[in-house]
């Protein structure tokens, strides 16, 4: 019998001709990454008691984007402890205030489809969207991959999820991933992999398609995979890499479920607090103010997303009231909106532009929420207290429906304010 | 190790990393945050909790963010192991790393605050005292149980490469 991609990657790391789902191996480990929250402050004391080096400082990428920049003196010792880290053992792969960890490593040309990528943050899973096996782990595993440039995993079994057909204007893969998540839960996933295929996947850009590979994390899933494909390859050519295609599942592979989406069924969705799996239509909201509207991200403020807000903002200033907060992904995506104007409608819409990387989506940077304030937000998460205080509210939605909100005051559906051509 | 024993708070489904330490305390060290640990979902939490509890949780315990701390804090406040229907695999990865017992028990739900548990981690089960019911858990593969019974991953590469550098 075939095996999944999954499968591939794991035997292949492990040495072995074929891995069974559930068996659990050592494999080596292709690349890792670690950020400054969880990486060299509390690697580098485990590091030292057992008097070991980092196995190799070309396979490792370190991302200060957590506490850039500092708001006070302990993210600022946070940070210089990163330098440091990096200064000591010769990472030069290492990017301050540059962008978010996920999206730089797409960005900048680190992965590679057959790949396994180890990364110390739960949205490692981002990378999937490139063919690589990539896997969100804590900071002592990031250490014992650091020190030995090898772990264990448990083969996971594989989920087919295959989107056919094309989204309507004003419906993006963030919408796919929330109606996904509002219909199998937040554990919908736990320990498997979730492969997207079909032409509905096939027809989404990189950051697209990005976005399905990043919320696997919110579904449960050990991560999400996209097999490369012509998309795959033009990346690469972009940024001067030449790849082959990469590895696939096998025809006759075993897949434990599949499910199916029709992407010309879905509409513009929105999780309600506090559950990022209690989703309802974005029309079927009412009466509900919001004082924030937040673009940020790995989620939610890459390039494609700082156009989709764009697109809706155009002509148009944010409601009174409302305070509308963009912090791109990345000082590439942010580039990219200068050089074609995108940046300057949001600006001249009445956005409030802030720094890049994770901001206020985990609670820690630029934006965070006060006691009863109410956001409509890009991020991935709306745990209580998730982007500040307990009491307040986080709606999440896509950039087309934060944008739409922000003009309106409260939550609605985009299609309202973009019209429905289609 | 082996052998478990400890009084039990209970928790539901999805406790996300989130709820059990904030992101707003992530600036500081584990003893400091283990005195809000819980504070997301019960405010107060530390204070009760004493050495040698359990706590006993639905579903997908400690999913989201990947923060270790979680379950370093959780250990450091007195917490000595997690009994629960499913883990997050991050969260799970996490406690065996760091020496906080996770122990998947499809029945968890039966188990009541207050009652105390007995947990026997190589037999896979786990004992309600107060009553005598016995409630099967998932055994931890030997390559895992390794890690676990070293103290945690940071003891478990101290064997194995002790003295080689890199």
């Amino acid at each position: 019998m075939g095996m999944t991609l999954a499968e591939k990657i794991i035997a292949g790391k492990a040495g072995l001709p074929e891995v069974s789902p559930d068996e659990i191996h050592w494999v080596d480990v292709d690349l890792a990454m670690i950020h400054d929250s969880g990486g060299p402050r509390r690697i580098w004391p485990m590091l030292d008691e057992l008097g070991v080096r980092v196995w190799d400082p070309d396979r490792v990428v370190l991302v200060a984007d957590h506490y850039v920049p500092a708001q006070d003196t302990g993210a600022a010792q946070i940070l210089q402890t990163t330098r440091a880290f990096a200064a000591e053992f010769g990472i030069s792969s290492f990017y301050e205030a540059e962008g978010i960890a996920h999206t730089l490593l797409v960005e900048k040309g680190h992965l590679r489809p057959g790949m396994l990528y180890v990364g110390g943050d739960s949205h490692t899973c981002t990378g999937g969207v490139l063919g690589c096996l990539a896997l969100g782990m804590g900071s002592t595993d990031l250490f014992g991959v650091l020190a030995t440039g090898r772990t264990w995993l448990r083969v996971p079994h594989t989920i087919r999820v295959d989107i056919e057909g094309s989204l309507q204007k004003g419906v993006t893969a963030k919408d796919v991933m929330l109606t996904m998540i509002g219909e199998k839960g937040m554990a919908g996933a736990v320990y498997r992999v979730l492969e997207f295929t079909g032409s509905g996947t096939a027809a989404m850009s990189v950051d697209e398609r990005s976005v399905l590979t990043n919320m696997c994390a919110e579904i449960g899933a050990k991560t999400g995979l996209i097999a490369s494909d012509e998309t795959t390859v033009s990346h690469f050519e972009e940024l001067g890499i030449q790849v082959d295609q990469g590895p696939s599942s096998d025809s006759d592979c075993k897949f434990l479920e599949n499910w199916s989406y029709d992407a010309s069924e879905m509409v513009p969705v929105v999780a309600q607090p506090h559950r990022h799996d209690d989703v309802v239509r974005a029309a079927d909201i009412r009466n509900t103010p919001i004082g924030r509207a937040y673009i940020g991200a790995c989620t939610g403020a890459k390039y494609a997303d700082l156009a989709m807000a764009a697109e809706v903002l155009d002509g148009h200033r944010v409601a009174p009231g409302v305070i509308l907060q963009v912090a791109p992904a990345s000082a590439g995506a942010l580039s990219r909106a200068m050089a074609d104007g995108t940046a300057q409608i949001l600006v001249a819409a009445g956005a409030q532009l802030l720094s890049t990387g994770c901001g206020a989506c985990p609670g820690l940077g630029s934006g965070v929420l006060g006691p009863g304030e109410v956001c409509i937000s890009t991020t991935s998460r709306n745990t209580r207290g998730r982007m500040g205080s307990p009491e307040s509210k986080v709606y999440l939605g896509s950039a087309y429906t934060v944008a739409a909100s922000a003009i309106a005051g409260e939550v609605i559906d985009p299609l309202s304010v973009m019209g429905t051509s289609v | 190790m082996n052998v478990l024993e400890g009084r039990v708070w209970r928790f539901g489904d999805d406790i996300d990393t989130d709820l059990i330490v904030p992101g707003r305390y992530l600036m500081y060290d584990v003893p400091e945050i283990a005195r809000h640990v819980m504070e997301g979902t019960r405010p107060g939490f530390a204070d009760l909790v004493k050495q040698g509890d359990v706590i006993v949780a639905g579903d997908n315990f400690g999913s989201g963010s990947s923060r270790e701390v979680a379950a370093r804090a959780l250990g450091e406040a007195g917490i000595v192991a997690v009994v629960a229907k499913s883990f997050s695999r991050i969260f799970f990865r996490n406690s065996i790393n760091v020496g906080l017992v996770p122990v998947e028990c499809p029945d968890a739900g039966v188990i009541q605050e207050g009652q105390t548990v007995r947990i026997d981690v190589d037999l896979g089960e786990v004992m309600i005292v107060d009553t005598g019911k016995l409630l099967a858990s998932r055994s931890l593969p030997s390559e895992v149980s390794a890690i676990m019974e070293a103290g945690g991953l940071v003891d478990f590469l101290k064997t194995r490469i002790a003295g080689t550098g890199s």
